[in-house]
């Protein structure tokens, strides 16, 4: 359905090239032919649903695992026989990894800065990810965000030219976030390329110039997540009561319409832009008022919804759940 | 500061806040031998033991008692922990291997065995006037081939286990038949001949007759000295063989 979209004005050069990639484990494929490239000083989201392979797929990119076949080559580095060079320039997020429950933070960021030629100046990062008054607290007495403001902070501090992120911001409250995603798009701007992995759509919205979607090991779809939106089934939702009912011809007969539901009075289409003109028209041309009248457009929930749904299961899921959303918050 | 020197310096930091393991190594073994020596039959020459008295030959003993302590007890559980909770994957991300974490590990417990050690041997000296060994070289040697053994000893049960809590299990399951067999309910000299056989092909069981040798002054016999160092060729294979780094 959705084909790799090779972006032809590309002025940037690929600092991380993955082909083919496939990873099985226990004969169960968990990453079965990705590909992608991510250009020097681009965000990079991957987004996929649970399982989908997102981790796999970055710790190929990581060095931390030996893909069975297909390429991947870090700024020019093979992750894996070239992986002392490539610790140097690339930083880790990891899930699922922690640190000596007796080290305080002020320790693991010195001890970790040690493990770099050029480190980065940890003071101004800890404030930027509000750690300044954690900074001789114990690891193990940390709250999860904190921890969680640790690992950023660590993968941060070796001063990289590429950071993979593996869930960025899960378990941060919501100011957390928006400072953290400030701060990556403070890292970005200083040049360095980030490959982010998420299945927070906001988080991919706010700050991917680019989405991977995985589904199932493969790559489902790859685009800006505009690009993204854009394609999904239906990217506009227009819902309103009509002051008297409408003519069902009417409504068959509105451009680009996927679907047509009536619900205690209420009306509401599926459809885009030129639907949302046709809706438009037809009232006034009934001079039907039309109270309560709210257009939404779809958001990266929605595609990524579309993308990761299975095939058998009806492609307008996604969309009758936003409708429902809708007519709810009217009532 | 060298990376690696930055991991043993944050790690003897974290050595140093393990209260547990700092007792268990270091001072439970002078405790033991400071206990013992209130016995008084334990303080007078028994002509059975070659006119030596209980407690000389309980140095040697509590000495290996650190030394199994720290190998076999206090390490494995560090290590497998390190490897479940991802520090040592976290580490792999990083310039520094992860393997300077487990060296580092190995290292301050094999100094917390020395350490222990040397305070037994001067708790023996000065408050119960045992005598240090006569034949030091030899007690020495025997003394690092010990420690070789059960830090191997160690390493190999943090490789089987999967989990912190297996390791704490295999760990406890072998420090009692290890304490057995290096003395500390019955010295091995003590022991009747056919058990002390068998004992004596057991790592820390011929250490501690190696030790005793140096401290009477002899050399320590090659069997003995040999037997401890197999154990520490098949230790160490076994530990390499199995160990995994995630």
């Amino acid at each position: 359905m959705y084909t790799y979209r090779v972006r032809k004005d590309h002025l940037g050069m690929a600092i991380i090239e993955v082909n083919g990639l496939r990873k099985a484990y226990g004969g169960r494929p968990a990453v079965d032919g990705v590909s992608f490239a991510v250009e020097e000083g681009e965000i990079f989201g991957i987004l996929g649903p649970n399982g989908a392979g997102k981790t796999t797929t970055v710790e190929c990119v990581e060095g931390l695992r030996v893909p069975d076949s297909g390429t991947v080559s870090v700024a020019g580095l093979h992750p894996v026989s070239d992986h002392a060079q490539l610790t140097r320039i690339l930083g880790a997020q990891l899930q699922e990894s922690d640190l000596q429950a007796k080290l305080t933070v002020r320790e693991a960021l010195e001890l970790y800065s040690a493990f770099y030629p050029k480190p980065a100046d940890w003071g101004p990062l800890t404030e930027r990810l509000g750690l300044t008054d954690r900074l001789t607290t114990r690891f193990g007495k940390l709250s999860g965000g904190q921890k969680q403001r640790l690992f950023i902070a660590l993968a941060l501090i070796g001063n990289p030219r590429i950071v993979v992120l593996d869930e960025l911001t899960t378990g941060l409250d919501p100011r957390a976030r928006r400072d953290t995603w400030k701060l990556i798009e403070d890292v970005r701007a200083s040049g360095v390329t980030v490959l982010l992995v998420t299945h927070f759509m906001e988080e991919a919205q706010h700050l991917c110039d680019r989405v991977a979607v995985i589904n199932a090991g493969k790559v489902a779809a790859l685009d800006t997540p505009s690009g993204l939106i854009s394609k999904t089934a239906s990217s506009t939702v227009i819902a309103f009561t009509p002051s008297r009912p409408l003519d069902d011809a009417d409504l068959a007969a509105l451009p680009a319409a996927t679907s047509v539901e009536l619900k205690d009075g209420r009306v509401v289409v599926n459809g885009n832009d030129e639907t949302v003109n046709a809706v438009i028209a037809l009232l006034a041309r009934r001079q039907i008022t039309a109270e309560r009248l709210r257009v939404t457009d779809a958001t990266l929930d929605d595609a990524f919804l579309d993308l990761t749904t299975d095939e058998g299961a009806t492609p307008s899921e996604p969309v009758a759940h936003r409708a429902a959303n809708l007519t709810e918050q009217e009532a | 500061m060298s990376a690696s020197a930055a991991v043993l310096k944050s790690e003897a930091r974290l050595f140093s806040r393990e209260p547990g393991s700092l007792f268990w190594i270091v001072a439970f073994p002078s405790v033991l031998l400071a206990i013992l020596g209130l016995i008084p039959t334990f303080r007078t020459a028994d002509p059975g033991l070659d006119g030596l008295r209980v407690i000389d030959l309980y140095v040697p003993i509590v000495v290996l008692l650190a030394i199994v302590v720290a190998g076999v007890q206090a390490m494995p559980p560090v290590l497998t922990g390190y490897r479940e909770l991802g520090i040592l994957r976290r580490m792999s991300t990083t310039p520094v291997r992860p393997a300077s974490l487990l060296t580092a590990q190995i290292v301050l417990h094999a100094a917390a065995s020395v350490c222990s050690a040397v305070i037994a041997m001067a708790v023996g000296r000065l408050v119960y006037g045992v005598a240090l060994p006569a034949q030091l070289f030899g007690y020495a040697l025997a003394l690092v081939l010990a420690a070789l053994a059960a830090l191997a000893a160690g390493a190999t049960i943090a490789a089987l286990s999967r989990t912190t809590k297996i390791s704490t299990a295999i760990g406890s399951a072998v420090l009692f038949p290890s304490m057995f067999t290096l003395g500390v309910w019955l010295p091995v000299q003590a022991m009747p001949d056919a058990l002390q056989r068998v004992v004596l092909l057991t790592p820390f069981g011929a250490a501690s007759q190696a030790l005793n040798e140096a401290a009477a002054g002899d050399w320590p016999s090659w069997s003995h000295l040999g037997v401890t160092a197999l154990w520490i060729v098949i230790l160490v294979g076994a530990a390499a063989r199995w160990f995994r780094w995630e």
